[in-house]
């Protein structure tokens, strides 16, 4: 069974004029363990996908399954529970809280959670070692390079442990040689078993995934797994 | 790290913002404590000044006539009545429920005698009391101080002659004219004035009094009350509220203190309004951290919890800084406003109600923006995701 299963996956958006079609019957079955890059051009529906996979904003038509859990089935605050509990996020311009420190950023999933404060900060002090930022935890977001912010934000996705982890253009403001050092710990949390979804449109990303879905027009292009068949059935 | 921490770090290390939230609702709260500190002080004041107005309540034998005298127009010769008030049994004033309330008591023995060949009005009073009642009384020399000085009204002075130091022989005792009183246009300048024990022997009227004034402070209880009370231990007498001067007083500081809640009402309104616009353009300028928090797994009720933390720390702040720059400005403005020697009180129920005051407002004046940060659309948000 798929960790994460979009079952028919459609998005409208209406407009005064018009009615733009994001996502169009997408169906999309991820196993655990992936690391699934999702690309294709501006406006091909990869970030709505990624919005409707983060249990943030609801499909018009279709279901979403993760861990067998019906993401919009569940009530506004029981959903905001599934993204704590399922989801660690990494936006595409870092979105760290200005007021608080990398370590109180890094803590800021655990805010919410009944769990004794100084476990809270081992944690985090954790999570930030494994990110290469020990030496930086009490630095606010402003006194931080961008290289490092971003792995303040993966460290805040990272926390508390969930089994899958979203992110969205994570080398999109960094320079290429941070791109590939970001790119390298995906990797890394790959390998020790971190289930990924990453939307980019950098083609230099393509090697590190497992597997890569094109989008166009809001319907898979291409899709690596299916690639060998298509190939074999070309031939 | 809790959601307290959060909203705590928000405000210290956003210093100019959090100053600005503070000063909006400080400013509401401290004018409410300077209006009222002032009002509450000013009426002491004024009590203690309309405590010169003499007194409230009166004394009188029973009788069964009626009085034949209107504004000092006298019917008939003086008529005293046999009965007179018993001296001891004043002391039972003291015993009523109200007791504290009482400023001053003021007994009085009244009677004719000649001097000088004419028939005068003689007053026996208790000198520091009377004096202290009838603050109005300008006395040209120096008041009573021992049993034999006598102080004279103005046309009595003048019609018998006398000046200070005069020695004045009644009854075969001999007096020394201490003062003159400066013209009042009542009674008192028809009169002669000395220590009540030694009138009460002259007249032979030992151990009673004729009339009694009653002085009584009382801001909020009702004075006819007071003067039930008075009637209870002191059976057989006359017990009457001069309800004109009493009406007058709670009228004047009914006004000053409706004056001052209002004033303070519509400061403490803009008060209000600050500090909502300030938290409504917070949580317009933190959609975006809103909707990470909202991503990150917080519920709805988490960033209620926090907007409204935040705004419970703002407000306690307001409240206890208000309260003393209230007070600071009161203490300013108090010597503008009255001439008096008037202390300040620092009274713990206002500033209670100071920090109470910017709770409830601060409150209910981010409660929507809090609910609008709350309902905010992640996506909306987010919009960069």
């Amino acid at each position: 069974m798929p960790f994460v299963h979009l079952k028919q996956i459609e998005k409208h958006y209406e407009s005064d004029a018009d009615c733009v079609i994001a996502l169009n019957k997408l169906e999309l079955a991820v196993e655990e363990g992936c690391f699934l890059g999702v690309m294709g051009p501006s406006g091909s529906g990869k970030s709505t996908l990624l919005t409707i996979l983060g249990g943030l904003c609801h499909p018009t038509n279709g279901k979403i399954l993760v861990d067998d859990i019906d993401v919009y089935g569940l009530s506004s605050e029981k959903r905001a529970d599934f993204r704590r509990e399922y989801l660690g996020f990494v936006f595409q311009s870092f979105n760290l809280i200005p007021y608080l420190t990398a370590l109180e950023n890094v803590m800021l999933p655990l805010a919410v959670k009944k769990m004794p404060v100084a476990e809270k900060k081992q944690r985090a002090i954790e999570v930030l070692g494994r990110v290469g930022l020990s030496h930086r935890v009490g630095h606010l977001p402003n006194q931080l390079s961008g290289g490092e912010q971003e792995r303040v934000a993966i460290a805040r996705a990272l926390v508390n442990e969930p089994p899958l982890i979203l992110a969205d253009e994570p080398t999109g403001s960094l320079d290429i040689a941070t791109s590939r050092e970001i790119m390298d710990l995906f990797k890394q949390l790959n390998e020790e078993g971190q289930t990924i979804i990453m939307v980019t449109h950098n083609d230099e990303n393509r090697p590190y995934f497992d597997r890569t879905v094109v989008l166009r027009d809001g319907a898979i292009d291409s899709d690596s797994a299916r690639a060998p068949k298509a190939v074999a059935q070309a031939g | 790290m809790r959601l307290e921490t959060i909203a705590f770090n928000n405000l210290r290390r956003r210093k100019s913002r959090l100053a600005f939230l503070v000063a909006g609702l400080l400013i509401g709260v401290a004018t409410v404590v300077t209006l009222i500190s002032l009002s509450t002080t000013l009426t002491e004041d004024v009590q203690n000044k309309m405590e010169n107005y003499g007194a409230n309540i009166l004394i009188t034998p029973q009788s069964d006539n009626l009085s034949l005298n209107y504004g000092g127009i006298s019917l008939g010769g003086i008529s005293l009545d046999p009965q007179e008030i018993r001296q001891a049994d004043l002391i039972k004033i003291n015993g009523i429920r109200n007791y504290l309330n009482i400023a001053a008591v003021a007994p009085k023995v009244l009677g004719a005698l000649e001097v000088k060949g004419q028939r005068v009005m003689l007053m026996g009073v208790e000198p520091d009391k009377e004096f202290k009642l009838k603050k109005w009384w300008k006395v040209n020399g120096r008041p009573l101080e021992q049993d034999y000085d006598l102080v004279a009204g103005a046309e009595v002075a003048q019609k018998l002659g006398l000046t200070v130091g005069d020695k004045v022989e009644i009854a075969g005792e001999t007096f020394t004219l201490t003062g003159i009183l400066s013209s009042t246009g009542s009674q008192d300048d028809q009169i002669l004035i000395a220590s009540l024990p030694v009138i009460q022997r002259l007249l032979g009227k030992e151990g009673t009094v004729s009339l009694v004034e009653v002085a009584a402070l009382c801001g909020d209880c009702p004075v006819t009350d007071m003067v039930n009370q008075i009637s209870e231990v002191l059976p057989g007498t006359n017990v009457s509220a001069i309800q004109q001067v009493v009406k007058t007083r709670m009228h004047a500081l009914d006004q000053f203190r409706n004056f001052s809640f209002a004033v303070a009402a519509v400061v403490l309104f803009i008060g209000a309004l600050v500090v909502f616009v300030t938290m409504m353009g917070s949580v317009n300028e933190r959609t975006r951290e809103i909707g990470i928090f909202r991503a990150l797994g917080f519920r709805r009720s988490h960033i209620m919890r926090l907007i409204l933390f935040e705004s419970t720390v703002v407000s306690l702040i307001a409240g206890f800084l208000g309260f003393f720059v209230g007070m600071g400005m009161t203490h300013l403005i108090l010597p503008l406003m009255t001439d008096n020697e008037v202390s300040l009180h620092w009274d713990p129920l206002l500033g209670g109600g100071a920090v109470c005051l910017a709770l409830l407002v601060g409150a209910s004046a981010s409660f929507y923006p809090a609910l609008k940060a709350s309902r905010l659309d992640p996506t909306e948000a987010l919009r960069a995701l």
